[in-house]
């Protein structure tokens, strides 16, 4: 048999039927919901008399349109609170086999509340309606974001019609520098190959940084996989992985879990698998990343300066770097470590899990905010995970340090809530995405990672954690 | 699905690499929970001059005279011209929803981001991978000659020019037919149902904790 590379083994086993031009229908395991995407899928379902295939497939959560203040009040906007109100009657009248509604304590973004509960599993297909899914590949699943039209047919079908991708091996050898992060490679990555670069592909990340990396960190890498351009990231299973699903509420339980476990190490790459692209990162090298553009391939390290478009000889190119300085408000040549910020936010489906939240204290811990920084907002990725933070006192260590302590939802990655930028003001901020508009009209994101915020919010200004001064 | 078959229409150039679905359609337009009314809002933040928010009535609202979907001569342009990585970032379909809603049936572009490029198909926009060179000229000839149109052909796949040049585009055989049709990909899918029941069942054998 030839040697199967881990995308091919986890396409092949989910086919259904496949078409001569090579349209396939792909075997859905786990489909993930929630309000922004679902309401159109379940009216559609509604519309022609049909009923969703199998309901055990289900796991719905609220976050989008969550409030992350003063929960006793409710949704205030009446359009989010009808998205949401939405949801919760969907999932009432179909059923699922878990649904975390507002305000319960389960309840968090769809991609952290999947794992942490174990609801995705290793060598599942996994579906949602949002394009950040491909951070269940963490976990070795051939896990991605569909439009609403999808999820109708998944709902209806327990299929998706897909066409099979090529394959790019991104491998990062050796070890990272202290201070640098899963977030930090994800950019780097992206930086490398361009927001286009991985189009058409499903990434693997291997090598043996990425085996160092936590699950948690994993999933920050794959999560940004998208960011890529690739609808897949993954990471093929090794003990963390099953030492991470162990003993979790949807997991197998004790009689399953090593039958479980023994196919879920099959889940790796052949010796000698071929890919159809290789990109090689030297984990030494990287450097804490920062984007300074309105594209996540728009990053150079802390010790860089803002790039000059007179320097770029590609007219597009260049037309891009200076329609993004112009948006972003900067000067060209400006240092990094020179840009005050205005606005941090710690949190979102890339850094809000618990050990994003660690690192961000282990930084903050006896320090003070920037009185230029007008606010720090530190939102966990889920009740479970804002549970265990302050188990361990973290919320402590951001609230001495003048962060605000919010309740879990996606908030200000994409603002669709209350948490917003207003216009020309500059945030450092550990979600994925820095378009224009992204975080409020007018707002100027600045992507890092959980460390690299926390600094910029001590010092008003972004720096070089390698350089950081811990307190005890 | 409205059918796909052929389209001579009017092009509008929109002359930026890495146009997001955030900039196609923001973020407080995706509160709604229907699909169609999508179409004034489209491009909402480069078109207007004001901040956009539902409800507001979009025909009072001051427009961005930059702004290339306001210039007279593209008024009813039906064929979008794009840059590269179009439609990359967030998987929204309401993004395909706001650019039918508004009247495009077709996006030309050198590439596209994934999800957005499938959103389309399900949607009756035709999203058209041409080469870099040939979107430039199209660029070139769309900026030179008022009313420029281009002549979609999809049972044939080729873009054709007023001036009798003729280009091919690719497209899966699955896609062409659903899109020649204005077909319910769902009711196909479900031909199949007795297979994907029988795949189901195979799969709660041999991996029974995933049905658990
Ligand atoms: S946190 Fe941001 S990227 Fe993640 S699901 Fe929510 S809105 Fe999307």
């Amino acid at each position: 048999m030839t040697a199967q590379t881990l995308y091919d083994k986890l396409w092949q086993s989910h086919v259904v039927h496949q078409e001569s031009d090579g349209t396939a229908l792909l075997y859905i395991d786990r489909h993930l919901i929630h309000e922004v995407t679902s309401p159109q899928a379940f009216e559609g379902l509604k519309l022609a008399g049909r009923k969703p295939w199998r309901i055990s497939s289900i796991v719905a959560t609220a976050d989008h349109n969550t409030p992350t203040t003063d929960w006793d009040k409710g949704i205030l906007d009446p359009v989010s609170k009808q998205q949401v109100d939405t949801l919760d009657a969907n999932i009432r009248e179909v059923g699922s086999l878990a649904y975390f509604p507002f305000k319960d304590k389960g309840q968090g973004i769809v991609h952290v509340v999947g794992p942490e509960q174990g609801a995705t599993l290793p060598g599942m297909t996994v579906v949602c309606g949002d394009s950040h899914t491909s951070t269940h590949g963490a976990f070795a699943c051939l896990a991605h974001g569909i439009g609403t039209s999808e999820v109708e047919h998944v709902l209806a079908t327990q299929t998706l019609v897909a066409k099979k991708s090529k394959a790019m091996l991104v491998k990062v050898e050796g070890e990272l520098p202290v201070g640098v992060t899963a977030k930090d490679i994800a950019l780097a990555v992206i930086g490398k190959i361009g927001t286009a670069g991985g189009t058409g592909y499903a990434i693997e990340f291997g090598g043996s940084a990425i085996r160092s990396l936590s699950m948690e960190g994993r999933m920050t890498l794959c999560n940004m996989a998208i960011e890529a351009g690739a609808r897949a990231g993954m990471v093929a299973v090794d003990e963390k992985t099953i030492d991470y699903v162990k003993g979790r509420p949807f997991a197998p339980k004790a009689d399953q879990f090593e039958a479980a476990a023994a196919y879920w190490r099959t889940l790796v790459s052949d010796e000698g698998a071929v890919f159809d692209e290789v990109v090689e990162l030297d984990a030494a090298a990287i450097v804490p990343q920062v984007t300074w553009g309105t594209s996540p391939e728009m990053v150079v390290g802390i010790d860089a300066a803002v790039p000059n478009p007179a320097a770029e000889s590609n007219s597009v190119k260049r037309g891009s770097i200076e329609r993004a300085l112009s948006y972003m408000g900067l000067a060209a040549d400006t240092p990094i470590s020179d840009i005050p910020l205005d606005i941090v936010f710690i949190g979102s489906c890339t850094n809000s899990r618990i050990e994003d939240l660690r690192e961000a204290a282990a930084i903050a811990k006896g320090y003070k905010k920037a009185n230029s920084v007008k606010a720090v907002l530190v939102v966990p990725g889920s009740g479970l995970v804002k549970a265990q933070a302050e188990s361990e006192g973290l919320h402590k260590v951001f609230i001495e340090a003048g962060f605000e302590w919010r309740e879990p939802g996606c908030s200000m990655c994409l603002a669709m809530n209350a948490d917003r930028l207003n216009p020309g003001e500059r945030c450092a901020s550990t979600s994925n995405r820095n378009f224009e508009g992204r975080q409020g009209q007018g707002g100027r994101t600045h992507l890092v990672s959980p460390a690299m915020a926390a600094a910029a919010a001590i010092k008003g200004h972004f720096v070089d954690v390698r350089d950081w001064q811990f307190n005890a | 699905m409205q059918a796909f078959t052929t389209l001579n229409g009017l092009v509008c150039p929109l002359d930026r690499a890495n146009v997001d679905t955030d900039a196609i359609i923001p973020k407080q337009f995706l509160k709604s929970i229907k699909r169609s009314g999508f179409g004034p809002n489209l491009f909402d933040e480069w078109r207007y001059l004001d901040h956009g928010e539902p409800g507001m009535d979009n025909s009072v609202r001051p427009l961005n005279p930059e702004f290339v979907l306001n210039f007279p001569r593209y008024k009813g342009a039906q064929v979008l011209l794009a840059r590269e990585n179009f439609g990359c970032g967030s998987s929204r379909e309401h993004a395909p929803w706001a650019l039918e809603d508004y009247g495009f049936r077709a996006v030309i572009a050198p590439s596209f981001a994934d999800i957005f490029f499938n959103n389309c198909y399900k949607n009756g926009v035709l999203p058209i991978v041409l080469p870099a060179e040939v979107v430039d000229k199209l660029f070139a000839a769309t900026a030179g000659n008022e009313g420029y149109k281009l002549m979609i052909d999809l049972a044939a796949q080729t873009v054709s020019t007023p001036d009798g040049q003729s280009y091919a585009f690719d497209i899966t055989e699955h896609r062409k037919h659903c899109m020649l049709n204005g077909l319910d990909e769902i009711g196909l899918t479900l031909a199949h149902a007795d297979k994907i029941k029988a795949f189901e069942d195979q799969r709660r054998q041999q991996q029974p904790w995933l049905f658990a």
